[in-house]
């Protein structure tokens, strides 16, 4: 036991929250503070309606220097909520700031109990752990480590280049990382945006080649994130740089070698035009790639694939780019605080088999008309069916995969404004009649509404009801030859069959196939469906549960663009916050291996960190506090039990455990 | 006795659980389930660790000693853990200490491990209500009390000690 002031006695301050009603409707607080009173050591227990605030924490300060209290608790809410309140309050009254222990009587008494008797009784048990634990605490310094001072941004799509470029314009530096590529995302793929109908292009190519000239960004594209160690302020991270088979320096990307290619004629599936046009071996991904270089894919080269070409893109490039080769090579990279941008997968219609995508031919995706109605898609902005022929009728059925139990429960934000974007825009191109079927139309945006209207004005048709089937089963003349949607109208309530030549999928947004290696790569948390956790919904949307981590952009959750500028925006700034401050203060909660170690190595092998290493002189295992990130595994591995974390030492356990059973 | 088992209804008895949470996933969770408003039995007592990997055998073999009816110990799904495997080891613990238990006598389901992220507010609320009424199924403990456990020096306060009082044992 340390630092007990005064006479050596242990004298602890018990304060208990109404938070309002919050508690107080629960929980019978005047019988908690009588209870307090009897506990062990407690020299003083009181009550306030709200704690957190600054008269709440000023009562705090003052029964400390009044009462001369030497350990505090605070029985409110979740301490992943205030205890850096009440630990700040505590420093300002003259104690160490781990002198402190919070109760969770609000989360985890008032707000999920019936009765309150039930919670009275559980308020008593939590306050009495608290109370035995805190008469065990030590007086603790905060460990200060400094920072690295550059970034890592995961993911080039909108949020990802947003998120780069703020944190490079502030002349810190950043090392981007894609792995497609070329950066641009989803955006770069898209040809107008909603609501204002800008081209998508035009408001991305230029922050683009920004990102490519940038002074401070290191832009690695066709790279992956394989590893990442260390801690806020100080991640290493191991990037894979893939094997384009062209060296990036020498490049221009002016296409000779595409041109020159064995193959005279694209034949392989076009990424970027989602298989709507074909590419050769050798391809830049699209006109405005960024890089502007070119790759070869190594599925379809010859040269790669059986080493049997004559090779004429190299013969054609006058730079010597090319090189077969090239091996994925790693880099190594410090950086202080990283930001994730993942972003999102399309959700894959053919998992409703119902629409018929993939059986019908003319049937499409949102993403896929995104490329037909583009300029430099793969039919020159033409509109058109599998035939070559213009539609007369298109039906758009919004929400697939989106508010549907068995794909996915959520709105996925986007789809009735993309939908009415593309009504618009098909409309403009071809003049077909235009069907949208919804459930919902959501145009909450600014903006939004007034284009929802501006679309209703052009005469394009829309009919309330989830879409029950496409078929080309035709009962009617009429119907021959067509795509039948059936539907029931449920502003009329009848049963509809709407024929039409072309058919589009507002498909909704995914979480990316592989999220959970980013997950586990940089160690956070995910919710329901695969989104990344935010650290709390409202008040830390782009933090995360691992400190120096943010996210930001539609791998948290589906957003429009506007939102993952905003959010990518919010994430710099929160990563510029932890850098610019030049320094983190860790949590002292770190393992220590006592004296009368025996050596037998055992916290060594648990350790997940490579922390502990034996002294070779003392024979005594050693935790490197730095290394350390306390998790407290060795110490519950440790035989002889000479390991002990900070914070959370086997005796102030027990003591917990002993105020929760045995006094309610 | 204690006041849970006074304003107890059912067969009378009210079992006393400690839960042992991590501080990233399941503490977290219960945390959510609060938020949203999820009530739920109130027979868990929650004691908050950074990591499922912190828990030595004896913490639960003290919980039991000290009166409880159940432990549950919750930790983040495995591959999830903010300490890389923190989980994994609290598992092969708890599989062994299962064994042990059985061989004390003790019924195996009085000790639960569960994998509750942080965004299943609704795991904690069904887990907790679950092994409720699993151990209200079982019955008390009853374990034979230990003499002076726990006791604070000079410490005047008369509380509830085991159950063993109750029983004579």
């Amino acid at each position: 036991m340390t630092a007990i002031q005064g006479d050596g006695s242990i004298r602890i301050g018990v304060f208990i929250c109404h938070c309002g009603i919050n508690i107080a409707a629960k929980v019978n607080i005047s019988e908690v503070v009588e209870f307090a009173k009897t506990l062990p050591h407690v020299a003083y227990a009181t009550d306030y309606q709200f704690l957190c605030s600054d008269p709440g924490q000023e009562l705090i300060k003052t029964h400390i220097r009044e009462n001369n209290l030497n350990r505090i608790v605070v029985a409110s809410c979740s301490p992943l909520m205030h205890e850096v309140t009440f630990r700040r309050a505590a420093g300002e009254a003259g104690l160490n700031p781990f002198y402190v222990q919070m109760a969770n009587i609000r989360e985890q008494v008032s707000w999920v109990t019936k009765d309150m008797k039930s919670s009275t009784t559980k308020a008593k048990a939590l306050v009495a752990a608290a109370v035995r634990r805190v008469a065990r605490h030590d007086a603790l310094e905060v460990r200060q480590v400094p920072v690295k001072a550059d970034v890592l941004v995961v993911g080039g799509g909108i949020a990802g280049i947003q998120a780069a470029l703020t944190i490079a314009n502030s002349d810190k530096k950043v090392y981007l990382v894609e792995r497609e590529p070329t950066i641009g995302g989803h955006m770069a793929q898209f040809d107008k945006t909603f609501p204002t109908l800008d081209c998508a292009a035009c408001i991305l190519t230029p922050k683009m080649s920004s990102v490519a000239v940038h002074p401070n960004i290191t832009l690695l594209t066709f790279s992956e994130v394989v590893s990442v160690e260390g801690y806020t302020g100080n991640f290493r991270v191991r990037i894979k740089r893939k094997p384009r088979y062209v060296i990036e320096d020498k490049c221009v990307g002016c296409n000779a070698c595409v041109d020159a290619c064995i193959y005279k004629q694209p034949r392989f599936p076009d990424e970027f035009n989602v298989g709507l046009s074909k590419r050769k071996p050798v391809y830049m991904p699209f006109p405005q790639a960024t890089p502007s270089v070119v790759l070869i894919d190594p599925e379809s080269c010859i040269q790669l694939k059986k080493g049997t070409c004559k090779m004429p893109c190299v013969d054609a490039c006058d730079r010597n780019a090319i090189d077969f080769n090239q091996k994925e090579e790693f880099l190594d990279v410090d950086v202080g605080a990283i930001i994730l941008a993942t972003g999102y997968q399309p959700f894959n219609p053919s998992r409703i088999p119902e629409y018929g995508y993939g059986k019908y031919p003319n049937v499409y995706t949102g993403l896929e008309v995104e490329r037909l109605v583009n300029a430099a898609g793969p039919t020159q902005g033409q509109i058109v069916l599998k035939d070559g022929t213009k539609p007369k009728s298109v039906g758009i059925i919004h929400c697939v995969g989106s508010r549907d139990q068995k794909t996915n429960p959520y709105c996925s934000r986007v789809c009735c404004m993309y939908s009415l974007k593309l009504a618009h825009l098909i409309k403009e191109r071809t003049e077909a009649e235009v069907f949208n079927f919804y459930i919902d139309m959501r145009a909450a945006g600014k903006g939004y509404e007034e284009f929802y209207d501006r679309v209703m004005s052009e005469q394009v048709q829309v009919i309330r009801g989830r879409v029950a089937e496409v078929t080309d089963w035709a009962v009617t003349p009429e119907e021959e030859g067509k795509l039948v949607l059936r539907v029931e109208d449920t502003l009329v309530g009848v049963a509809r069959r709407i024929p039409v030549d072309m058919v589009v999928l507002s498909v909704g947004l995914e979480p990316q196939p592989d999220v959970e290696q980013v997950q586990r790569l940089f160690n956070i948390s995910c919710s329901k469906g695969g989104w990344l956790l935010e650290r709390h919904p409202k008040l830390a949307p782009v933090s995360t549960f691992t400190d120096g981590i943010f996210i930001a952009g539609a791998c948290q959750g589906p957003k429009d663009i506007p939102d993952c500028v905003a959010q990518a925006g919010a994430a710099a700034g929160e990563a510029m916050a932890l850098i610019d401050k030049g320094h983190v203060d860790l949590e002292p909660n770190a393992a220590h291996v006592r004296e009368n170690c025996s050596g037998c190595r055992t916290c060594i092998s648990a350790c997940p960190f490579h922390a502990i290493s034996l002294d070779k002189e003392t024979g005594l295992s050693v935790v490197n506090e730095a290394l350390c990130k306390g998790c407290g595994t060795c110490v519950a591995s440790c035989p002889s039990g000479v390991a002990q974390q900070q914070m959370f030492t086997d005796e102030q356990i027990y003591e917990e455990i002993e105020g929760i059973m045995n006094y309610v | 006795m204690s006041e849970v088992s006074k304003s107890s209804s059912g067969n009378g008895f009210e079992p006393r659980i400690v839960g042992f949470f991590c501080n990233w996933c399941t503490y977290t969770a219960a945390d959510l389930a609060g938020t949203s408003r999820l009530t739920y039995a109130p027979n868990v007592r929650v004691l908050r660790v950074m990591c499922s990997g912190r828990l030595d055998p004896q913490f639960i073999l003290d919980a039991f000693r000290k009166g409880a009816d159940g432990v549950l110990i919750g930790g983040c799904h495995p591959g999830d853990c903010h300490y890389q495997a923190g989980n994994h080891k609290a598992l092969r613990r708890y599989t062994l200490l299962k064994r042990l238990l059985k061989t004390m006598g003790i019924e195996e389901e009085r000790v639960r491990l569960e994998w509750i992220s942080a965004s299943e507010g609704d795991k904690v609320q069904r887990v907790i209500n679950e092994m409720t009424e699993d151990i209200r199924r079982l019955g008390p403990l009853r374990l034979p009390p230990i003499p002076h456990a726990g006791r604070m020096p000079g410490e005047a306060v008369e509380r509830v000690s085991s159950i063993g009082q109750e029983t004579g044992l």
